[in-house]
Order: C-alpha cells, then sequence, then structure tokens
C-alpha cells in the first residue's frame, strides 16, 4: 500500500478541520464558518493527494472530478428545501456506491477478497440501495409490507455472510454484491413513510461506516477518522429519532406500524371553527405558539406563516414562537431549514423541552399540517401505539386551532382526540390557503 | 499498519464523533447531515489511490474513475447545499 509520511500528516490535519466543521455546527453563529473548515480540510486533503501521488490518467480523474463537481454544485443550488431529505438520500447512496466502487477496485487488483476489502463494500452497498427505496418513497412512491418481508430479510442476511465465510473468490465478489444489494433494497422496502427520518440518519450512518471500512483496507487514517464522525453522526440522529418517535430500529424496519387503535372518535363532534376566529382570537393574544409538521412543509406554507407572525408581531404586538418536534417532516431539522428559509429568525424557534412550559401561559395555538406530534394518548393511554412518544403540549393553551385538510387520523393511523377537545376549532383546508385567508383578516 | 493500530483509531474516533455530534444544536441537524455526506467523500483519496495503483486502462482504473465521479458529486453537493442552508440561518446583524 503506498505510504507516504508527509501525507499522513496531512490527513490528519484534514480530519482535524472536519471534528472542527461538525462543532461549528453547535450554534447557527459559528456554523458558516464550521462548513468552511470542512471545505479547507477536503481541498487540502485532495490537492496533496493529487501532487504527491504518481497518476498517469491526469486527465481522466481532472475530467470526472470536475464533471461530478459541476453536477453537485447545480444540483445543491436547484433542489428546492422541501425536497432537501430526497437530496440527503441521494448523496447518502452516492457516499455507499463510491465505497462499493474503491472496494471492488481493490478486491480486482488482489484477484480475492478479505474481511478488511469487503466490509466496506458491503456496508457500502446496503447505503447505496437502501437509499434508492428511501429516495423513491420520500417521492412518494407507496411501496407495502408484504408478509414474507422478514423471512426475505434473514434468508437475504444469512446468504450474505454465509457466503463471505465459505468463498474469497474474485467471481464470489460478484454475488456477494449482488445479495447485500438485495438484501438493502428489502430491509428499507416496508419502512413507512413517518419512520423516514429514522432510516435516513441510518443510511447516513452506513454511507460514513462504508468510508471507515475502505479505510482499513487502504490503512488510510483519514478515511478511518472521518467515516467513524460520519458513523457517530448517523448514529446519534438515528437514536435522536427514535426516542422522539418511541419507537427502535428494530421496529422501523421490521414491524408494520400498528394501526389498529381507533380511540372512540365515532359520535364526537369536532368544532369547527373560521378564519375569521383565528384572525380575531390571535390578533386579541397576548401569546401565540405555532407548531408546523410535515403538512406545512407539503403545502409550502413556510413563507405565509411568517407573514402572519411578523403582522401579528407588528401590528398586534403578540409574542409568536414556533414549537418545532424532533420528529416534525420527513429528516431531522427539517422544519428549521425550512422556517430559516421564510426568514423566521431562529431565536424565535424552540425545540420540544423549551417550549412546552409555554403552552399553558399562551391564548392560541396555531397546529399547522401536524397531528401525532400532539397528540395527548401519547401521554394517557398505554394501549395507544403512541403511548410514551414525547409531544407538545397543545391542549394547554386557551384555544388551539388545527389546519387540516380533514378529520383523519395521522401517519400512526391513531384518531387524536383533541380535535373533539372543546378548546379546539378545526381549521379545515389547506396549510397555505388557511394561512393565506387569515392574513387577509388581519 | 498493524490493524490493531488502525482499529484503535477507528474507536477513539467514533468517541470524538460522539460527542462532537451531541453538541450540535437540533436546529441544525439538517445541515449537520449534509456536512457529514460532505466529508465522507473524503473517500475521493482512497478512489485516487486506486486509480494509482492501476495498471493502464482496465476495470480497476474504471471503478476508480467513477468512485472519484460519485466521492466528488458528494463533496460539492454536501458542502454547496449546507453553505445554502447555513446562510438561511444568519441573522440580520450577522456580517
Amino acid at each position: 500500500m503506498i505510504e507516504y509520511k508527509g501525507l499522513y500528516i496531512i490527513y490528519l490535519i484534514s480530519a482535524i478541520f472536519f471534528i472542527l466543521a461538525i462543532k461549528g455546527l453547535a450554534s447557527p453563529k459559528t456554523a458558516r464558518r464550521g462548513n468552511d473548515f470542512g471545505i479547507f480540510g477536503m481541498a487540502l486533503a485532495v490537492l496533496a493527494t493529487l501532487l504527491v501521488l504518481p497518476t498517469r490518467n491526469d486527465l481522466g480523474i481532472l475530467l470526472a472530478g470536475g464533471m461530478a463537481a459541476a453536477l453537485g454544485t447545480f444540483m445543491a443550488n436547484k433542489v428546492k428545501l422541501t425536497n432537501l431529505p430526497q437530496m440527503i438520500a441521494f448523496l447518502n447512496g452516492v457516499g455507499g456506491l463510491s465505497s462499493v466502487l474503491i472496494g471492488m477496485a481493490q478486491i480486482l487488483r488482489q484477484m480475492t477478497y478479505s474481511l478488511d476489502a469487503i466490509i466496506g463494500v458491503v456496508i457500502g452497498c446496503i447505503a447505496f440501495s437502501g437509499s434508492i427505496v428511501a429516495f423513491f418513497k420520500l417521492q412518494g412512491v407507496k411501496i407495502n409490507r408484504f408478509p414474507l418481508m422478514n423471512f426475505l430479510n434473514a434468508v437475504l442476511f444469512l446468504a450474505v455472510w454465509v457466503h463471505f465465510a465459505l468463498y474469497h473468490k474474485m467471481q464470489d465478489a460478484y454475488l456477494l454484491l449482488a445479495a447485500t444489494f438485495l438484501f438493502g433494497i428489502s430491509i428499507t422496502l416496508p419502512v413507512g413513510g413517518a419512520d423516514m427520518p429514522i432510516v435516513i440518519s441510518v443510511l447516513n450512518a452506513f454511507s460514513g461506516f462504508a468510508a471507515s471500512g475502505i479505510g482499513f483496507s487502504l490503512s488510510n487514517v483519514a478515511l478511518i477518522i472521518t467515516g467513524a464522525l460520519v458513523g457517530a453522526s448517523g448514529t446519534i440522529l438515528a437514536v435522536v429519532m427514535t426516542k422522539a418517535m418511541n419507537r427502535s430500529v428494530i421496529e422501523v424496519f421490521f414491524k408494520a406500524v400498528k394501526t389498529s387503535a381507533t380511540n372512540g372518535a365515532a359520535g364526537k363532534v369536532a368544532h369547527a371553527g373560521s378564519v375569521e376566529d383565528a384572525a380575531f382570537l390571535m390578533q386579541n393574544a397576548n401569546r401565540v405558539i405555532i407548531v408546523p409538521g410535515y403538512g406545512m412543509a407539503a403545502a409550502g406554507a413556510q413563507h405565509a406563516l411568517k407573514s402572519m407572525a411578523s403582522l401579528l408581531e407588528d401590528k398586534y404586538h403578540v409574542e409568536v414562537k414556533f414549537a418545532i418536534h424532533p420528529v416534525a417532516g420527513r429528516m431531522p431539522g427539517h422544519m428549521n431549514v425550512l422556517l430559516a428559509e421564510a426568514k423566521v429568525d431562529y431565536d424565535k424557534v424552540f425545540s420540544l423541552e423549551e417550549i412546552n412550559p409555554d403552552f399553558e401561559t399562551a391564548d392560541v395555538a396555531y397546529v399547522i399540517g401536524a397531528n401525532d406530534i400532539t397528540n395527548p394518548l401519547a401521554k394517557t393511554d398505554p394501549s395507544s401505539p403512541l403511548y410514551g412518544m414525547p409531544i407538545l403540549e397543545v391542549s394547554k393553551a386557551k384555544t388551539v386551532f388545527f389546519v387540516k385538510r380533514s378529520l383523519g387520523a395521522g401517519y400512526s393511523g391513531v384518531d387524536n382526540p383533541l380535535f373533539f377537545a372543546d378548546n379546539t376549532l378545526m381549521l379545515y383546508g389547506d396549510a397555505k390557503t388557511v394561512t393565506q385567508e387569515i392574513i387577509s383578516m388581519l | 499498519m498493524t490493524i490493531l493500530f488502525l482499529i484503535t483509531i477507528f474507536i477513539l474516533s467514533c468517541f470524538i464523533g460522539y460527542f462532537v455530534v451531541q453538541g450540535v444544536t437540533p436546529a441544525l441537524h439538517s445541515p449537520l447531515m449534509s456536512v457529514s455526506n460532505a466529508i465522507s467523500g473524503i473517500v475521493i483519496i482512497g478512489a485516487l489511490m486506486t486509480a494509482a495503483l492501476a495498471e493502464g486502462w482496465n476495470n480497476e482504473e474504471i471503478l476508480s474513475l467513477l468512485a472519484i465521479f460519485f466521492a466528488s458529486l458528494n463533496i460539492f453537493g454536501g458542502f454547496v447545499v449546507s453553505y445554502r442552508m447555513l446562510e438561511l440561518f444568519k441573522k440580520k446583524d450577522d456580517k
């Protein structure tokens, strides 16, 4: 293997810059500098490698790298922030794919494979094929779980490892690759849409650990350190998301969402409110808390929401805050980005722990495109699938407005008793249209 | 380098990653994902190495060039989309 002492030092410096890049994300104030650190570390590692390594095909390398640079920049600039989760799924997949290609190139040269050469390939391949499925699911393609799914998963999983234990010849690597590819698909296929934040985080971790695996086979510390950082990041995000949804990673991949519970919604009457009521109550309120969910993102209502908040603040001197549940949206932090896009000040956006004590003193909670994350059954009903999940306690506000298309259950399939509470008014309609109508009344 | 040495580095890096990521504010979890996508593009140096080791225009070389393409896509896509997101978190009084 190639070892250059000078390069080794450079790689170490790059790795330190990557650590600083993530550290910068501790606060929005230092985050942009963090991103710059990351770019610097990357440029340093790549340029040093290009200068030191004796390559014959410089033109091919520049062409491949350059075309991808242009394409990547173009895509990153063009993608709508509502579709951010798809972009991340795409990048996870591409990251896994590059690890697969490097690992296979190495195996080709050695004509046989060993644990360190294949581990990055296997993990990377799962990240790759899993991300393809995740991408299409995020695009709205629905695929249902079928009965033998777990059996198929188990068979493929065993096939991968038995095969690995028994064969180490070159031609067997392709079979192993095919089985791993299918495993990645079959394990992601049955996952429900609400679990997407967890899946994206897990695939993110896989794409990182794949890089570590390649680092082992190339004896390259830069790859090992960076891969471990990314792997740790994805793992932590997955844990944060599973806790916020009261699910485990095992449940996400191997169990169907329980949808049996219907909690006596029949016979109860929800009070329909009008946009006039909403406008009147909010402009006379002291405190309003806005709770956005995926429905807000899907309707693209963030700009309307910001206009409404600004109007309330400037014209009626209402204190407006935004409350974000950890799993609101389709990926970790998605709501925060969308609100930031609409120029909502991040000082007015609060996490679950920060905002929950405030609902008691709030006059109005404006829940827009969210459902399960406010469902009080999560606290009161041990038989509910939601039980144990931390919720935003909107019911403590004097009046709760739910902007929804219908009374339907949320992603969990559980009815929300809050719809039928005396202090709840339903505003039926599209999140954006309803908000715009309220603005016109203010 | 011995495998034990590499494993040591890997495990210590996981711990560093754990503590650094714990400190990331939840509001920036999306940029965290895109930044980590970008830096995992560091595999590009692995691809440059396998490209350098390839003898002539063979499958090994083609795989390496493809890997360079996809890793570069990750680097640029990841950093640019992070930049775009982080610009949104800028306050009016921030420079």
